[in-house]
């Protein structure tokens, strides 16, 4: 009874404020709350940067911490300027949010749920961040956005892909710009029935957690949905190293198509000893066998070599995107760094300028200011087309890229290629559908 | 039929790294009595050998393309490997494909000389302290290796293929009149498990049919009675620490192509192995090695979607429910001897 009497509010909350939104677009009333947990005092505002710096997903962590570093360059007046020259709405000078330069402190979330926590609020309370954002889980984005949503403080989720961050588990101070499970499967799933047909037997391999559940469920049911039949869903330990003894049982199953619901180091893993099986080079059912990996990562790919070659799967962003925000990121984040930046940097760095156009649109770095301007807001220039952050959970919703592992490869970068961008209609599903069902959004909590 | 020859292909593999790493885990603790967390580091370092090898053989001259461009629109390098200039083209190429094997070379003396290092420098000021002592000293060295690794060659894998002739995989089914297709098992981990085999016997030939081997075989049985005998036995322990980490690092090379190295596949053997060298017995190399192949394949029979139906997630647990079972029936182990870890 509770979760539909949210939804009624949330709807009606949504309608208000892109009412409000449309007539007064300077006017925000949180703006005139009172007291929030760490308004900055002086003339600096600091953001927290809670990514992995060590273990297994440390790389990716690292492209995220030069993204933020690059975005906080942006937003201070040094470097070029980025894709704050792309995006479409203009409140950031360089002159720092809301005339205060910015400051960061890092944490590092180690990949663990406990770990994150413990460094998000260590900055939080010794270090005075009023927002935090980063993160390379799904796992740990729920934990802390949870730890957020109590401590009132906004927090801007990285890279995290599990449709409960903004599903089940969506809470009213968090915002997450990256894509999710459902998208992913919605986005491959057209795709895989012009090149596979509709005819075919797929064989899931699944991440046992919150990520390879949604996963697997989504491309599960966008699969069945156009007439594939599912064989076998099969579990696997996340520390499993060596995936053989799962890839043996897939020879005999009658299936013909392997969907890998894996990421990080799984994926390399499984994906490797899936080739080395040769179910790439195998006949089933009069078919070729394929090889599906819903989610990709280019850093991962370059992981699992030449093994990635013509296997479909979706990404958020790619470096080799033509528009014009993507050719400035690219070219400054290039610049700097001296390689392409991943979809991790980009999406940590399109959260951070969303953040400070946000408290810049508002007025204010209260918290409930800050959702208020998110909530309902329509950007473009930011290298996904238009985006909207969906009121009603803070989703956003965008194109969603389709790619394929690129058989000839020019450089150590170029690993993928982008094969049809899915536009953001045909990803969009409703607040309630019941993949995202369950939880509910609450209020915005300012703190102290 | 078939789906359980393929598991028992799969369960030698496996059994065959776990039996490499036990032996070495149990020849240092049959010997210096020293229980060795850092033993799959080791494992990794080895792996990284064949890394280091592949991209030391990959060092390349840098020109600047007239033509292409990179990412930045700025002209694109060309890398062009100095074995390529050296050899030529083709035998350079060929060179490269053939880094994994190379490195096996390249590893025993790098391998033997971390050894040494290891047990001189840190774990020989140990061996009077307690186990527990011993567990902590070096499981902190093993986290410093990961780091170490971590910091030069960064968290993700790095993909070391296989020479090209062992890329693909061998049809079983039809040598034993299966359709085609049924049962068809890698190249490289046939390659594996024969070198497996290889090493495993080499170290008991060395044990069983030399001099030194047969003093240290004494050593393990009494030490005290072999130095009373005016032999240097610590001398020879070391040699046999340097050998053990020397074993371990071969295993390590030779799966760089089976799955890519990263910086904690060590940590993701060493508790299996450990598992592996209490079922077999402490200190027992036999009995170490009959344990990595029976849990082995016992961990593949577990994976069999047949029997995961029967009993959900038996295959994360099957180890350790048949390492209690063992320890209840016969607390030494499959093949462990009197005195060892009882006093």
């Amino acid at each position: 009874m509770s979760t539909s009497n949210f939804t009624r509010r949330g709807l009606l909350k949504t309608s208000a404020v892109a009412g409000a939104g449309l007539a007064l677009p300077t006017y925000l009333s949180a703006a005139n709350h009172a007291g929030y947990t760490n308004a900055p005092q002086g003339d600096t505002v600091t953001l927290g940067f809670n990514v992995p710096q060590s273990g297994p997903y440390a790389d990716e962590g690292a492209d995220e911490l030069r993204a933020y570093e690059l975005a906080v360059e942006h937003l201070n007046g040094g470097g070029d300027g980025g894709m704050m020259n792309t995006f479409s709405s203009k409140e950031l000078t360089g002159n720092g949010i809301l005339g205060k330069k910015v400051e960061y402190v890092t944490g590092d979330t180690q990949t663990k749920s406990d770990a994150a926590r413990a460094s998000a609020k260590s900055m939080i309370e010794k270090d005075g961040a009023v927002m935090i954002t980063g993160g390379s889980s799904s796992g740990v984005a729920i934990a802390v956005q949870g730890l957020c949503q109590e401590a009132g403080i906004i927090f801007m989720a990285g890279l995290t892909h599990s449709n409960d961050t903004t599903g089940k588990d969506k809470k009213a101070n968090g915002f997450r710009h990256f894509f999710n499970g459902y998208m992913s499967a919605a986005a491959l799933a057209p795709v895989l029935k012009n090149l596979y047909g509709t005819d075919r037997n797929a064989y899931h391999l699944t991440a046992d957690y919150t990520w390879g559940w949604t996963q697997e469920e989504s491309i599960a049911a966008a699969t069945e949905a156009m007439g594939w039949n599912t064989v076998n869903k099969v579990r696997t330990p996340l520390a499993s190293t060596d995936f053989s003894s799962y890839i043996a049982p897939v020879l005999n199953s009658g299936a013909d198509v392997l969907v890998l619901n894996h990421y990080g180091g799984n994926m390399v893993n499984s994906l490797t000893n899936a080739v080395q099986f040769g179910l790439r080079d195998k006949q089933v059912n009069g078919k070729n066998f394929e090889i599906v990996v819903p989610l990709y990562s280019r850093l991962m790919a370059k992981g699992a070599g030449a093994n990635v070659k013509g296997i479909h799967g979706s990404t958020n962003w790619h470096w080799s995107l033509q528009d014009d925000a993507s050719k400035a990121f690219v070219k400054s984040f290039g610049t700097k760094y001296g390689f392409p930046p991943s979809q991790a940097a980009h999406t940590v760095y399109c959260q951070t300028m969303l953040y400070a156009d946000a408290a810049q649109r508002a007025g204010t770095f209260n918290p409930c200011g800050i959702a208020e301007a998110l909530e309902g807001f329509e950007f473009d220039g930011l290298g996904n087309g238009k985006t909207l952050y969906r009121a009603a959970d803070h989703q956003c919703f965008k194109d969603v890229l389709v790619v394929r592992g690129k058989e000839n490869p020019t450089s150590e970068f170029d690993l993928l290629e982008v094969v049809e961008v899915t536009p953001a209609a045909q990803v969009t599903y409703e607040p309630d559908h019941p993949m995202f069902a369950g939880g509910a959004l609450g209020t915005c909590n300012p703190g102290a | 039929m078939d789906a359980i020859i393929l598991q028992i292909l799969n369960g030698l593999d496996k059994g065959s790294a776990y039996a490499l790493i036990a032996l070495g885990l149990t020849l240092i603790f049959g010997t210096l009595g020293v229980v060795n967390f850092a033993h799959g580091a080791l494992f990794m370092i080895g792996a990284f050998c064949a890394v280091t090898l592949q991209r030391i053989l990959s060092l390349s001259t840098v020109t600047l393309s007239k033509t292409e461009t990179n990412f930045l629109g700025q002209p694109a390098e060309i890398k062009t490997p100095y074995v390529e200039s050296w050899f030529g083209p083709e035998a350079g190429a060929a060179i490269i494909d053939w880094s994994v094997p190379l490195a096996i070379l390249f590893s025993i003396p790098v391998m033997i000389a971390i050894g040494f290092i290891m047990e001189r420098g840190l774990i020989k000021h140990f061996y009077k302290r307690p186990h527990a002592d011993q567990i902590l000293v070096t499981f902190g060295l093993a986290i410093v290796l990961q780091e170490v690794i971590k910091y030069f060659y960064g968290a993700n894998p790095i993909p070391t293929g296989a020479p090209e002739v062992f890329k693909g995989s061998f049809d079983f089914g039809v040598l034993l009149g299966f359709d085609p297709n049924t049962i068809i098992y890698p190249y490289w981990r046939l390659v594996y498990f024969g070198f497996s085999a290889l090493i495993i016997s080499a170290v008991f030939a060395f044990l069983q049919f030399t001099t030194f081997g047969m003093v240290v075989r004494a050593g393990m049985a009494d030490r005290e009675t072999v130095g009373l005998l005016g032999i240097n036995i610590d001398k020879r322990f070391t040699i046999m620490f340097g050998l053990a980490a020397a074993v371990a690092g071969l295993a390590g090379v030779m799966y760089a192509p089976i799955n890519s190295p990263n910086y904690h596949m060590g940590m993701d053997f060493l508790v299996l192995s450990f598992v592996v060298v209490v079922v077999g017995g402490m200190g027992s190399l036999p009995g170490a090695v009959l344990a990595g192949f029976m849990l082995g394949i016992l961990e593949s029979f577990a994976s069999m979607n047949e029997i995961k139906s029967l009993i959900p997630g038996i295959d994360q647990i099957i180890i350790y429910v048949v390492a209690i079972l063992i320890l209840l029936t016969r607390p030494r182990g499959l093949m462990g001897r009197k005195g060892v870890m009882e006093e």
